[in-house]
């Protein structure tokens, strides 16, 4: 799960990691009273969206006088942002954090994930904070620092020793790092963070050490005992028919293409999306109705690739595991029935009952087209949206 | 021959009274797995049809000689009941659940370290030796006994897919398995691989991959070294956008890494015969076995 930056500072906030002094503003008159409550000039209003790259885009401007600040937010607020992460429709602004500008001597970079490979959480470090952290790894591999730490046994002073010396930080300095990686690490464990990123952490002339930037991302597989964080997801930022599927546990993700696809496990909806695209059309989107979806899973599943106006045609394909195929016919003709079907629907079914599945299809007088194998199906759903 | 199960495995069920447990448990059983023990707590002393349920997995391995667990533990449980069966030394570990935290897994991976215990998973559809034992949720009857051929895959229903259309073909199998979709898990490809290249039986192995982490990369580098026998794979996941959760926690493109493109030229580079159209992977197999 995503949260925005306000609300990753938040987060730091009540851990004791220092971030710059900052409030939420949802209205440029808003920002303008904040901005009052801040004291002093420079002020800086960055947009918050569910996105990286804002400042690329135009979503992070320095005020320094309150008018400024008022033009500075009505250019944000309200409107769509496009950054290299949001795609060309960009994401609309609801919030601008108003937040106290700093005196910058030097930017450093800091993050913190799960590494998959080895098991192990990694805190990646680098003096060349304030860029593009992939493609500094790419063009100086040699600016990162990279330090493993076995979870079992936790982070321990050595760790933030590597990373502070790797920084070439000073004496002084060192110290207070390593307080702040000690603290960064406790966070990333307690809320079971799967991403934790500071870009940039600033030093000040007064030798502090400032989080001028924070994300944060949960594993939404331990959303169950975070239940702290989860008052920050924000369903705005979020495709509407996505915030529908969740509500039925439906893996939905909506995609730009016009043939709505439905299928059973996660590899296979993958592997059908690709037959679609090889076959000369774009998937509407992803939908793995999981291997042990029941009739209504199956129905809402339906009913919300239909409710996207931009979908041509559906093909459905179900490999019947766990999910029965007569389990999918029945909740296919129900939702066909209830909603109605506006568009041309390809069905393949394979494996345990697909004969009583295909009979309930046939039987249910609904214009639905049987495929006889995968490359008929993605053959025939791209002819007909061909058309 | 196959590869870490056959007809002498000795299954136990941990989680065997739940909806999950209860329902695979008999297919296991029809399939003719010799389920020989369940675990619930607070539950022992009870029978799951006619297999008996204990409080722990220690009086279970006790009484019975179980020596394979199959997990239904639900996820806020299951890293624990997967440390359980390590602290009895079970010998293979097959963990079903789906949805278990990444720390949690990363917790149980490093405690794993050096223990006797190998796991299957979790997130995954389990392991079947074709014609002698299956644990796990995989439909048993698309499924050809006798080899040649061992099939590894990171996916459930994709698996399935490819197992039916080779025994559509008329080709069998010796060891047909499923790593799992998380970001961590216990067996990798190259576990897997090592043990396909040194089972007398099996002829040729099938490789199903999909997007993200370097797994598939990996497995192509050991199969470069190390294997002799022909590998045909496959990469789902060629029109996934970047930074979104394909359905399994571990499938999402970041950033420019773990694309199926780029999975898929290192694999042609190992050498492996890489198919790139899933509607003929059967006739695909049939070519280069």
């Amino acid at each position: 799960m995503k949260i925005h930056e306000y609300q990753a500072k938040e987060l730091f906030r009540s851990h004791h990691i220092p971030v710059p002094e900052g409030y939420v503003a949802t209205s440029p008159d808003d920002a303008c009273t904040l901005a009052g409550r801040l004291g002093r000039f420079p002020v800086v209003i960055k947009a918050q969206i569910h996105a990286g790259g804002r400042g690329k885009g135009g979503g992070v401007k320095i005020a320094g006088s309150l008018d400024e600040v008022r033009r500075a937010a009505e250019a944000i607020l309200g409107r769509p942002l496009v950054t290299p992460q949001t795609g060309p429709k960009g994401k609309k602004v609801r919030k601008v954090l108003v937040e106290q500008g700093l005196d910058i001597v030097q930017e450093l970079y800091v993050s913190i994930i799960p590494d998959r490979s080895t098991a192990k959480i990694m805190i990646i470090a680098s003096r060349a904070g304030g860029m593009d952290i992939e493609e500094v790894a790419a063009q100086h591999p040699e600016k990162i620092i990279r330090v493993l730490i076995n979870p079992l046994a936790g982070i321990e002073s050595d760790h933030c020793r590597e990373i502070a010396a790797g920084l070439k930080l000073t004496d002084s300095l060192a110290g207070k790092f390593s307080s702040l990686i000690e603290k960064l690490y406790g966070l990333f464990i307690e809320t079971d963070c799967s991403l934790l990123e500071i870009n940039p952490l600033v030093i000040t002339a007064r030798e502090e050490l400032i989080a001028l930037d924070a994300k944060v991302e949960i594993d939404d597989n331990a959303l169950f005992r975070q239940k702290d964080v989860l008052k920050f997801r924000d369903v705005d930022e979020e495709d509407p028919l996505e915030v529908e599927a969740s509500k039925y546990n439906l893996n939905y993700i909506n995609l730009n293409g016009n043939v709505g696809n439905m299928v059973n496990g996660a590899g296979l909806a993958m592997a059908t999306m690709d037959l679609i695209k090889s076959a000369g059309a774009e998937p509407a989107n992803f939908l793995d109705v999981g291997g042990g979806a029941n009739e209504e899973m199956v129905e809402n599943g339906f009913r919300i690739i239909l409710s996207d106006s931009n979908v041509k045609g559906v093909l459905i394909n179900i490999f019947g595991g766990i999910l029965r195929c007569d389990v999918l016919a029945e909740g296919v003709v129900k939702a066909a029935r209830k909603t109605g079907i506006n568009v041309p629907v390809v069905i393949r079914l394979q494996g345990t009952n697909v004969e009583k599945g295909r009979e309930i299809l046939a039987a249910s007088g609904l214009n639905l087209i049987t495929a006889k194998d995968l490359s008929d199906a993605a053959g025939k759903i791209a002819e007909i949206v061909g058309k | 021959m196959s590869i870490f199960v056959n007809k002498e495995t000795r299954l136990l069920v941990q989680g065997i009274t739940g909806r999950e447990g209860q329902f695979h448990t008999r297919q296991c059983i029809e399939y003719g797995t010799r389920v020989v023990a369940g675990v619930t707590p607070g539950k022992g002393g009870q029978t799951m049809d006619d297999v008996p349920v204990f409080n722990s997995v220690r009086e279970a391995v006790q009484e019975t000689g179980a020596n394979c667990s199959m997990i239904f533990v639900p996820p806020a449980f299951a890293a624990n009941a997967i440390r359980e069966a390590i602290d009895e030394a079970v010998d293979l570990i097959v963990a079903i659940t789906e949805g278990i935290p990444v720390l949690d897994m990363m917790r149980t991976k490093n405690y794993l370290q050096g223990k006797r215990s190998r796991l299957i998973g979790p997130n995954c559809p389990g392991i079947i030796t074709p014609g002698q034992c299956k644990i796990g949720i995989m439909p048993g009857f698309i499924h050809k006994p006798g080899g040649p051929i061992g099939v590894v895959s990171r996916s459930g229903t994709l698996t399935y897919e490819v197992v039916h259309q080779l025994s559509t073909k008329g080709i069998g199998q010796t060891t047909c398995l499923g790593i799992g979709g998380d970001p961590v898990n216990g067996t990798n490809f190259i576990d897997c691989l090592k043990a396909f290249e040194e089972d007398a039986e099996t002829k040729g192995i099938v490789l199903v991959g999909e997007i993200g982490g370097t797994a598939e990369e990996d497995a192509a580098a050991y199969i470069r070294e190390k294997v002799n026998k022909p590998v045909v794979g496959f990469v789902a996941g060629l029109s996934a956008p970047p930074g979104r959760r394909m359905g399994h926690a571990g499938a999402i493109v970041s950033g420019s890494s773990g694309t199926a493109q780029s999975k898929i030229a290192v694999m042609k580079e190992a050498g492996i015969h890489v198919c790139d159209n899933l509607g003929r992977f059967g006739d695909f197999c049939a070519g280069v076995f």
